[in-house]
């Protein structure tokens, strides 16, 4: 017997009763979900600012310092930004290492924890840009704001094959002595623009 | 074999370090409940989590095929192991076949478990622990001491001095933020280096057959997106049936673990990266035994949030080592002596009993309940010491006779005041090792009672 098959029997002569799935239980509903997902994303280290149009992010990003400063910028919002990085030219992921700003488009945010889902499908011909960039700028859609996971589970139809990943805030640590380092291994910082302009698909 | 008591005394001599950790962990205990509270349907979430995982325990094999016929279309390739040696050797065969001599892992207590990095690093393969933690322990050779938290017991100092001979920093330098960022760069040049990653799994999803890795550092990212070869390794009881149960373990996880809403990073993989290779390793490990345990079958529902350890009054007095297993805490009490019992015979009496682990469990497990199971177990089994047999025999033996109680009661009130306090205080008594025993009254309860006016 194959190992799979072992495993499978031993699982099946030692399994427990039948026991059903339980419904799905009522969750928080915020009466702002906007305002409560800024909250938690700020508090997770994340930079929040609400924009009328895409012209305003140009405006607002001069004030971003890691931007202001940045060299190679990658955009993967079309029509937007200072981008100067042509990720189509770049052959090996390991190319991105060097970009100071990534630009990715989110598709929508949860109000509960700050968290963005970002579907592979956004990210270009290599996924590693959105951990890789020193620092990030993401862009959401005003009013692609849900309550709480279960709405954004509802909402993901994963790509298969594919990725999508959760983003709430910029990357950090807390294993030194429990203080908390922003800036671990993926971006230093996080910058979320909500915009009420329809974006450009 | 030294057991919990005696290495816990180890840890306990630095009187200062141990207040230390006892407090640092309690501090991340506090910034779970601000999270739990903030979820007005906590307790419903965890009902439902406990209720999801014990349907799935029910039919583990059947979604365990579901998940491998979904993978397999997804483009991943499924292994199945039986122990940990069979995962080594499945792990070191993907990169053996691929001339892989450079490998990056993020966080998998699987792996631990199996003790696959001495394994890979003995066959000419270099494994770098990835998540900052887990580095540090690594760099240090020592295993983690807490799950969630690897480098807890270390101090910043520590770690500063570790760094300046290891990675170069200046010497004494002991800010968190300069040791990070020292930490950045040269885990970055191990990932721009590696040509494959390894993670954990902490979710996998029957229906769709991808998975879901959490991380705040964003390591398994790293080492996942940059070299083409990404290994997952996972239990077999990390399964969960549909996309919507991810939401209930989700909105639990990261409150229960460290606090925060969610981590930063949630990587769902359904398939290899663009012209890379994705395998799961499917591993039972004593799994499927423990199944058919039912006493103690409920605590393979764990999810690894560390709640249990950051609550429970021993192990923050103690520290992860005194347990001497990969998981330690109150989970790690049941799973080390549920698959050795007379190795960990120790364990399940590293606990109060005061069920506070219970308390915070987001799966809700019967911790305390289970390790108070376990103690029977290990005495119908005589792994117990025989003087703790003797002594438990005894006691019982007097308790179950009135007469007898009185007796022995009215005996002890009377002479115990009177016996020298060397032969009170004496090695026999572990009691009174650091504390005072309470003055004996002198009249017993029944005779207090007896006075009280009808």
């Amino acid at each position: 017997m194959s190992s799979r098959d072992v495993i499978l029997a031993a699982l099946r002569r030692n399994a427990p009763p039948a026991s059903p799935l339980p419904q799905a239980a009522t969750a928080i509903t915020y009466a702002d979900p906007e305002t409560q997902f800024a909250e938690v994303f700020s508090s997770v280290g994340g930079k929040f600012v609400r924009v009328a149009s895409l012209a305003e992010i140009d405006t607002e990003l001069g004030n971003v310092e890691s931007y202001a400063n940045a060299r190679n910028i990658a955009s993967l919002v079309p029509g937007f930004g200072r981008a100067n990085v042509d990720l189509a030219a770049l052959k090996d992921p390991h190319q991105l290492e060097g970009i100071d700003v990534a630009i990715i488009a989110g598709e929508f945010g949860v109000a509960e924890n700050g968290a963005v889902w970002v579907p592979g499908s956004v990210l270009g011909p290599h996924r590693a840009i959105f951990v890789v960039a020193q620092h990030l700028v993401l862009i959401v859609p005003a009013g692609e704001i849900v309550h709480t996971m279960h709405q954004a589970y509802e909402r993901i139809r994963f790509e298969r094959p594919g990725f999508g990943v959760f983003i709430s805030g910029p990357s950090k640590t807390a294993d030194i002595e429990q203080s908390l380092v922003i800036g671990a291994h993926g971006a230093r910082s996080c910058t979320l623009f909500l915009v009420v302009e329809r974006l450009p698909t | 074999m030294i057991g919990h008591a005696d290495k816990a005394a180890l840890f306990a001599a630095n009187e200062e370090r141990t207040h230390w950790h006892d407090q640092a962990l309690w501090f991340v205990r506090l910034k779970r409940d601000r999270q739990a509270e903030s979820i007005p349907e906590w307790e419903a979430l965890r009902e439902a989590a406990s209720a999801i995982k014990a349907h799935t325990l029910s039919r583990l094999a059947d979604y365990l095929e579901e998940f491998e016929r979904n993978a397999r279309a997804n483009g991943i390739q499924v292994h199945w192991a039986r122990d940990g040696a069979e995962h080594n050797a499945i792990v070191h065969r993907i990169l053996a076949d691929r001339g892989i001599k450079r490998l990056v892992k993020s966080k998998s207590m699987l792996t631990e478990e199996c003790h696959l990095n001495p394994y890979l690093e003995a066959r000419g393969i270099e494994v770098t622990d990835t998540d900052l933690g887990e580095r540090i322990v690594q760099l240090r050779r020592e295993p983690p001491s807490h799950i969630v938290l690897p480098a807890i017991h270390l101090k910043k100092e520590d770690i500063g001095e570790l760094f300046h001979k290891e990675l170069g920093t200046a010497k004494g330098a002991s800010d968190p933020n300069y040791l990070t960022e020292a930490a950045r760069s040269h885990l970055r040049q191990k990932f721009m280096a590696a040509q494959a990653g390894l993670t954990g799994v902490n979710f996998a999803i029957a229906e769709t057959g991808g998975f879901v890795v959490c991380t705040n550092e964003g390591n398994a990212d790293m080492g996942t997106s940059l070299p083409p070869v990404h290994i997952g390794c996972m239990g077999v009881e990390k399964i969960v049936p549909r996309t919507k149960d991810l939401a209930v373990f989700l909105r639990l996880l990261a409150r229960s673990a460290t606090g925060q809403p969610v981590t930063t990073y949630t990587t769902h993989f359904h398939g290899p990266m663009r012209g890379g290779e994705l395998h799961v390793v499917i591993v039972d490990n004593g799994r499927s035994a423990i199944l058919g345990q039912e006493t103690f079958r409920r605590s393979l529902s764990c999810i690894r949030c560390g709640a249990c350890m950051n609550t429970c009054p021993v192990f923050r007095r103690s520290g992860g080592y005194s347990y001497g297993y990969t998981v330690p805490g109150p989970i790690g009490s049941l799973l080390a002596p549920l698959r050795d019992p007379s190795n960990f015979s120790s364990l399940p009496f590293a606990s109060s009993l005061c069920g506070s682990c219970s308390d915070v469990c987001p799966v809700k497990i019967d911790l305390h309940h289970e390790l108070y199971a376990f103690r029977q177990e290990l005495v119908r089994q005589k792994i117990v010491p025989f003087h703790k047999r003797l002594a438990m025999a005894g006691l019982s033996w007097v308790l179950m006779r009135t007469w007898a109680y009185r007796l022995t009661g009215g005996l002890m009130r009377r002479i115990v005041p009177r016996l020298p306090r060397a032969l009170v205080y004496g090695p026999w008594n572990p009691w009174g090792r650091q504390r005072e025993l309470p003055q004996m009254p002198r009249e017993s309860f029944r005779d207090l009672i007896r006075k009280e006016p009808k």
